[in-house]
């Protein structure tokens, strides 16, 4: 039972003020600008901007400036901002096959077309703090190569070719694509469906689930056929101009997962596949949404479906941070009437547990 | 000139489409205003702003005031299979039109009404006949070249990090 408390308007106006103060911390310290936030806590931003579901670098700057850092409050910031705007439709399709790569590694072809690029990446590095990063680091200027015009196939196309890998399943006609920001989850749910609530879902989360599938939990036995980082364009099909104007570039990553394989009397056998795309430079989350998309296909795949990872329902109704951190911390809600209720039976309860408890012969005595 | 008020208007969209696609003519120019916004949606407002600075413009007048609003981006299970939502972007829209009648639009990622109503501009004068190839000389082509620097560069870098696999020979040869 939830009820109005009143009395609090004050109090809650000097928190808020209070947190202004704290939030801008000691005033002798240059502020943050959101230019600082956005080159260079960029993965940071690229975090806030998938799981906050909108791609726009400069408010999720000013979100996680606003939230302290805090990336769970900054995503929930941006969340509720996307619902101020008019939705003007989608866009086409994106084109991965297209991106003008910064970083493309398959751990499954040494010698893969286009090549193996390591681009920005920790990857190999000695995970030793560095000192020099603390004031005044000037980077050295990037090393640069003849570029090449070579093109970067997905490595799923290739194996795809030699019907070594299955095909992705293709839109069936007039089916419309599932939104769930415009309409209820309802289980089983598509594989649109699945793949828009990972994108948006927590990295932890996700992380979490997709090791759970390494150790054991739902094992599919994965290769990171592919993972690519760069720009795509986005086409957006607007009616009154009559065709698909070009709206500029995003960054995305992308990972293809090639999964243990599957064959029957009827069908020669191919590897499987699980597909992680995300906003920005996201690695972690790519990989971990590719190992939990694989293992929600466990049922169409004829797999026994009995780990936590398999399970669409638990999966799906627990990636959230912005619902599951909803419901969390509302626990610090004032809940005084629900709680006086439950102090009430519990007083009740153990006046009878006492009385029952009482040996016959005090009672004769007190009498 | 009606404007699009519709919202999540893929269907009535892909039935325009076809039928837009039977005009040959119509799109050689739609090519051309494709191209031109391909380049300006990745400029800065400023950039636009100061090039078509320097050109006597014809009159016209916003027919559609920039607003703000989403796109909802999709991209393809598997890469190539069918589509899913993966999240919005924010997006500005403008329509300009010029006093000889010629209808622009302007479209791009963020926030910047300013710019979309310049890619209006620009897309108005590239449909002109009298403008258009000075707009395509001393406004789209610099860009474009401008663009084309900028990606060859970020391709040098990253070309820098391929790796270059080697054997390595042991024991004796």
């Amino acid at each position: 039972m939830y009820v109005a408390v009143k009395g609090g308007e004050r109090a809650i106006e000097n928190a808020h003020r209070l947190l202004a103060d704290r939030r801008r911390g000691d005033q002798r310290v240059a502020e943050v600008t959101l230019d600082q936030i956005s080159e260079q806590l960029g993965l940071a931003v690229d975090r806030v901007m998938s799981e906050g579901s909108l791609y726009d670098r400069e408010l999720a700057s000013l979100a996680i400036k606003q939230a302290r850092g805090d990336l769970i409050e900054a995503i929930f910031l941006v969340r509720a901002f996307r619902a101020t705007l008019p939705r003007f439709g989608a866009s086409e399709p994106v084109d991965t096959g297209a991106m003008r790569v910064q970083r493309r590694v398959s751990s499954t072809f040494k010698d893969i077309p286009g090549g193996q690029i390591l681009g920005p990446t920790f990857d190999y590095t000695h995970r030793l703090l560095d000192p020099s990063l603390a004031e005044g680091f000037v980077p050295e200027t990037p090393a640069t190569a003849e570029a090449s015009t070579a093109p970067t196939p997905r490595v799923t196309d290739i194996l795809g070719r030699d019907g070594l890998i299955e095909s992705s399943p293709e839109a069936e006609d007039g089916a419309s694509v599932g939104d769930l920001t415009r309409e209820p989850l309802n289980f089983p749910a598509g594989r649109d469906l699945r793949l828009q609530n990972l994108a948006r879902g927590d990295e932890g989360f996700l992380l979490a689930m997709g090791y759970s599938t390494q150790r054991g939990y739902g094992r599919n036995h994965p290769f990171a056929g592919e993972i690519r980082f760069g720009e795509v364009e986005v086409e957006f099909f607007a009616e009154d101009a009559g065709f698909a104007v070009p709206l500029g570039a995003i960054e995305l990553t992308e990972c293809q997962m090639v999964n243990q394989f599957k064959g029957s009397a009827t069908e020669a056998p191919c590897f499987t596949r699980g597909y992680g795309l995300a906003f920005g430079q996201s690695e972690r989350k790519t990989m971990s949404m590719a190992l939990v998309d694989r293992a929600l296909r466990a049922r169409e795949l004829g797999e026994e479906a009995l780990a936590p990872a398999q399970d669409e329902e638990f999966v799906m109704s627990h990636s959230d941070n912005v619902q599951a951190t909803g419901f969390v911390e509302h626990l610090k809600l004032p809940h005084y009437v629900d709680f006086q209720s439950e102090l009430g039976l519990l007083r009740k309860l153990r006046k009878e547990f006492a009385d029952a408890n009482t040996p016959v012969a005090m009672k004769e005595a007190a009498e | 000139m009606k404007l699009s008020i519709i919202i999540d208007n893929l269907e009535s969209a892909s039935f325009v489409k076809g039928a837009v696609d039977q005009v040959t003519q119509h799109n050689t120019q739609q090519a051309q205003r494709k191209a031109a916004m391909a380049v300006l949606a990745h400029a800065e407002a400023g950039e636009i702003a100061a090039r078509l600075r320097d050109l006597t413009l014809p009159a016209h007048q916003d027919l559609r005031a920039p607003e703000n609003g989403l796109v909802m981006l999709r991209g393809r299970v598997g890469g190539d299979g069918a589509p899913f939502n993966l999240g919005e972007a924010t997006v500005s829209r403008a329509a300009v039109r010029l006093a000889s009648g010629e209808v622009g639009f302007g479209y791009t990622l963020g926030r910047d009404g300013e710019k979309a109503r310049l890619i209006a501009l620009c897309d108005a004068l590239v449909q002109s006949r009298d403008f258009g190839g000075l707009v395509e000389r001393s406004v789209i082509a610099p860009l474009r070249e401008q663009l084309m620097v900028r990606h060859k560069r970020a391709a040098e870098e990253t070309a820098a990090t391929k790796v270059d696999f080697y054997t390595m020979v042991r024991g004796e040869g």
